[in-house]
């Protein structure tokens, strides 16, 4: 009966957001911020494995969620409906929720593949050099993007809403958010089995001493090869989805400060901790939003005492400077980040009685 | 075709030279600490607006002295940037890196700080100045010679002469003189070096100033050959000098510097035979490429770990 | 045929010759002691046997196999378990971690096996769970099976870096100074537990060390080299009154 908590549970979690989002208690606004917060966790959690669980400094992960993002809008948009760069749609749109997994699929695995540009030469690299080779390609991707005026270029591409529309036409369904929710779920559960197993735990292994992992049977190259395909792989799927959510997509959104974004979650979650960067996505996600609002008030208020000049606005930039000073601040007291390399059952031992952790 | 050709060698030394600057910053600092400064770009993104900030009170733009004239607003810019610049740099070692040294912690935590440092002073710039882009003002009068048909300017003779007299300063310092000496020494053993009366946070102290210094140098230089100076310019300038100071060799001053201009070089000619969209993208997996195959960079000299 | 044949084997780095024309024989079961002064060069034998280097001259033959060239962990994979000088731990993770970690080769399952948790992959974690396990309760460690290292006495590591050695099954151990940093009576234990496992294993063991009271009650053949060459090869009598050896240890008498 332990075995089933964690899945009851989120059973009853997607019924609820479907009935919140069917009967408009939720309002568009605050769905999309779920979805978002379902994309960071993918993301956040993803990263992990590479920068938290292999302790790599990936700063290049946006990359693999533009591959992603991309793919697998080219592929839905051209097969389920038409558009001004593919033209009529190349399958009927009935079929599009049912295809629509195995597109995100195509978009994840053309992710794993450019992953492939990371994760070679991480066989024989580490540290800081691995670092430039991560932001280099993330910067070829977007160069390669903002160079195919086919697609739209720097411009972007659109007309996913239109596959949103096909998918609405066959049930009405909140489909964007249950994709996200199936592909959040699907994400967590399978960055944690890989982890937890003997085979993952070579991961760790190879962190804190690759020497010995060689010299102790664990194929130093395979593990590696296999952390950074899973890793860009659920970038890419995360990419996917957001592209969907969005219904446009462009390579501006996929810069440095994109892979800052999702590094802040992953230090903030805590380095190795599962349960840590699904925490601090969904806290990051609502900081986001919450500053967003917060800005307008924080102007009201400053401006109210004196402190800043009448002809000077205090704006959504301000953010930029506060979550990089988070992170600093974090780095400076508490650099383990919320959880540490500890997860939920480490933290709250009582949660054992309710669901069995394996490992 | 000679005379494009020559041309271009020029373009690719102007335009290396600030590569170069910068990377040897990103070079000292990587050599004494092993840490990789990122926030090393947007210093260089500080240094241009201090210069715009120097030359136009000392041009008299902003009324607090009568103008001087631009030769003379030019010696004083040079090293009052440099020192402003070499301060910005000091505080931010002191503020945010040598806390982080003191306590011994992972050194991946000062990678992430110096990251953050950078996307700080980018954003704060803008927040605290605006999104409006400044105009440097004209310092010097631009002069034009032609010579058989390849245009130089005297800025960018300048630019050049510059570089080479900061390589060489810089050579000098780092293998001729004590202060230079122990520079090297700390990158070898950090702790072995206060045992022997080297005081280690003032040689660290030293490299950022001399890194930051020049850095800010090639903000002003770089903000009078392309006027347009904005708050996120040092950003992708930063990113290449610093994997141009990597390919380079990134313990070498001499790696750095030829980095820098190898990578100028490559950007000018990709430029010349394709479209300028391309030129980042080509660039950048040239630099891949280079590394693939040489990791430690050109001139890089490999580090034995003992098993 | 012998267990591991290494001929001739010379590694240069750059200039330097590290290691010059090394052989040596390994029986089946057979304890044999690599010894000299620091820095003759031992470890480097090691790494090289391990797969860490590739030798620039000679051949590494074990179980009639060549396995010079061969990553480090193909070497293991072949039954070859070393531990080093420094131990080498995952000191973040568990004892049992650690264990189960060495069962790399013994896997027989891929990715998608662990994610849909297919009998395969329920087979092998509980396979390699047990002998884990086993390995540790052989070795008397079964109570800090779920302890960090970082928070084990020196003495309980080196045992657990035993136990991980061990639990490859191998058909040869090498052992680099086990006995470094153990006090005397951890030291009595560890010749016991090596000699134990020795003869309830089988298995072949090669060691360096430098306590000779290890080296003499343990091993039936000693080879000692100096600035990478061997200058001495015998039965531990033998060695102890091989005047080469006493003058590489403690220099000669003309000043």
């Amino acid at each position: 009966m332990k075995r089933l908590t964690v899945p009851a549970l989120l059973a009853v979690l997607f019924g609820v957001l479907l009935w919140v989002s069917m009967t408009g208690i939720l309002n568009s606004y605050w769905q999309s911020v779920l979805m978002f917060m379902g994309v960071n966790i993918i993301l956040a959690t993803s990263l992990n494995i590479i920068n938290g669980n292999m302790g790599e400094f990936s700063c290049g992960h946006a990359g693999f969620m533009a591959v992603g993002a991309y793919v697998s809008s080219l592929i839905s948009v051209a097969l389920f409906t038409k558009s001004s760069v593919f033209g009529d749609p190349l399958l009927s749109p009935d079929l599009a929720v049912w295809l629509f997994p195995l597109v995100l699929l195509a978009g994840s695995l053309a992710a794993s593949v450019v992953g492939l540009l990371v994760a070679i030469p991480s066989f024989k690299t580490r540290g800081d050099y691995l670092a430039i080779i991560t932001i280099a390609a993330s910067y070829i991707v977007k160069s390669t993007i903002e160079n195919i005026g086919a697609i739209g270029g720097a411009r972007g591409f659109m007309g996913m809403s239109g596959v949103m529309n096909a998918m609405n036409d066959t049930a009405k369904l909140p489909w964007i958010l249950i994709w996200v929710f199936l592909g959040t779920v699907f994400s967590v559960w399978f960055i944690r089995r890989f982890i937890y197993s003997t085979f993952g735990k070579g991961v760790d292994a190879i962190c804190q001493d690759e020497i010995a992992a060689e010299i102790m049977s664990v194929n130093t190259d395979r593990v590696k090869l296999v952390a950074f395909m899973v890793s860009c792989g659920l970038a890419g799927l995360a990419g996917g989805l957001f592209a969907h959510i969005l219904g446009y997509v462009n390579p501006g959104t996929f810069t440095i400060l994109k892979s800052t974004e999702i590094m802040v979650m992953v230090y903030l979650g805590g380095m190795g901790s599962i349960s840590g960067s699904v925490l601090a996505a969904i806290v990051m996600t609502l900081l986001i939003e919450y500053l967003r609002d917060a800005f307008g008030f924080i102007n009201t208020f400053l401006h109210y005492i004196s402190i800043i000049p009448d002809s000077y606005e205090v704006t959504q930039v301000w953010k930029w400077v506060l979550i990089p000073l988070l992170l600093v601040l974090l780095m400076q007291f508490r650099p383990e980040g919320i959880m540490g390399r500890r997860e939920l059952a480490d933290v709250f031992p009582g949660l054992r009685k309710f669901y069995k952790f394996k490992g | 075709m000679l005379q494009s050709f020559l041309q271009n060698i020029l373009n690719a030394l102007q335009w290396g030279s600030f590569y170069s600057l910068i990377a040897l910053g990103y070079c000292l600092v990587y050599g004494v600490l092993l840490l990789i400064n990122f926030a090393h770009g947007d210093i260089f993104m500080v240094g241009a607006y201090l210069a715009f900030f120097v030359s136009m009170v000392l041009l008299g733009k902003y009324g607090a002295i009568s103008g001087l004239p631009g030769w003379m607003v030019l010696s004083l810019a040079v090293p009052l940037t440099m020192i402003l610049t070499a301060v910005v740099g000091v505080t931010l070692e002191r503020i945010a890196y040598r806390p982080l040294r003191r306590k011994g912690v992972n050194r991946l935590y000062v990678v992430i700080t110096a990251l953050m440092c950078g996307l700080i002073l980018e954003n704060g710039n803008l927040a605290l100045l605006g999104a409006s882009r400044k105009s440097f003002p004209t310092l010097i009068p631009i002069q034009v010679y032609d010579f058989y048909g390849v245009t130089v300017t005297n800025l960018k003779l300048m630019v050049i002469g510059v570089a080479i007299l900061s390589f060489l300063l810089l050579h000098f310092i780092v293998t001729r003189t004590k202060i230079g000496m122990a520079m090297r020494a700390i990158s070898y053993d950090r702790f072995a070096v206060p045992l022997m009366g080297i005081p280690a946070d003032t040689v660290i102290v030293f490299t950022f100033v001399l890194g930051s210094g020049f850095a800010g140098l090639a903000g002003l230089f770089f903000a009078m050959t392309y006027p347009v100076i904005d708050p996120y310019m040092g950003a992708l300038i930063g990113w290449k000098a610093f994997i141009a100071a990597v390919v380079g060799g990134i313990g070498s001053i001499a790696g750095a510097f030829a980095g820098g201009f190898l990578l100028g070089f490559v950007e000018i000619m990709v430029v010349a035979f394709f479209p300028s969209t391309y030129r980042d993208l080509i660039a950048f997996s040239i630099l891949l490429l280079i590394l693939s195959i040489r990791p430690t960079g050109l001139f890089g000299v490999a580090r034995r770990t003992k098993i | 045929m012998a267990l591991l044949d290494v001929k001739e084997m010379t590694q240069y780095f750059g200039g330097l010759c590290a290691v010059s024309e090394f052989s040596v024989s390994l029986e089946q079961g057979q304890m044999v002691a690599l010894i000299g002064p620091n820095g003759a060069g031992k470890t480097t034998v090691f790494n090289l046997v391990s797969g860490f280097y590739k030798p620039t001259r000679g051949e590494i033959i074990f179980k009639g196999q060549s396995i010079k060239g061969l990553k480090p962990h193909q070497v293991t994979s072949c039954g070859i378990a070393r531990t080093f000088q420094n131990i080498r731990l995952w000191f973040e993770m568990t004892v049992l971690d650690n264990i189960r970690i060495a069962q790399h080769h013994a896997l027989g399952y891929g990715l998608w096996d662990c994610f849909l948790r297919t009998p395969r992959y329920m087979q092998s974690e509980r396979n390699i769970e047990d002998h884990a396990m086993d390995v540790l309760t052989r070795l008397g460690l079964r109570d800090v099976a779920h302890e960090l290292p970082k928070n084990l006495p020196y003495g309980v590591q080196r045992l657990v870096e035993i136990a991980r050695a061990l639990s490859i099954k191998p058909a040869l151990l090498m052992l680099d100074e086990p006995a470094a940093g153990l006090n005397s009576s951890d030291v009595e234990g560890l010749i016991k537990l090596v000699g134990d496992i020795h003869k309830d294993y089988g298995l072949a063991v090669w060691m360096i060390e430098h306590q000779m009271d290890v080296v003499m009650s343990l091993c039936s053949w000693i080879k000692v080299i100096d600035f990478g060459a061997t200058i001495a090869d015998g039965t531990p009598t033998a060695i102890q009154n091989n005047p080469d050896v006493i003058k590489a240890y403690l220099g000669d008498d003309t000043i």
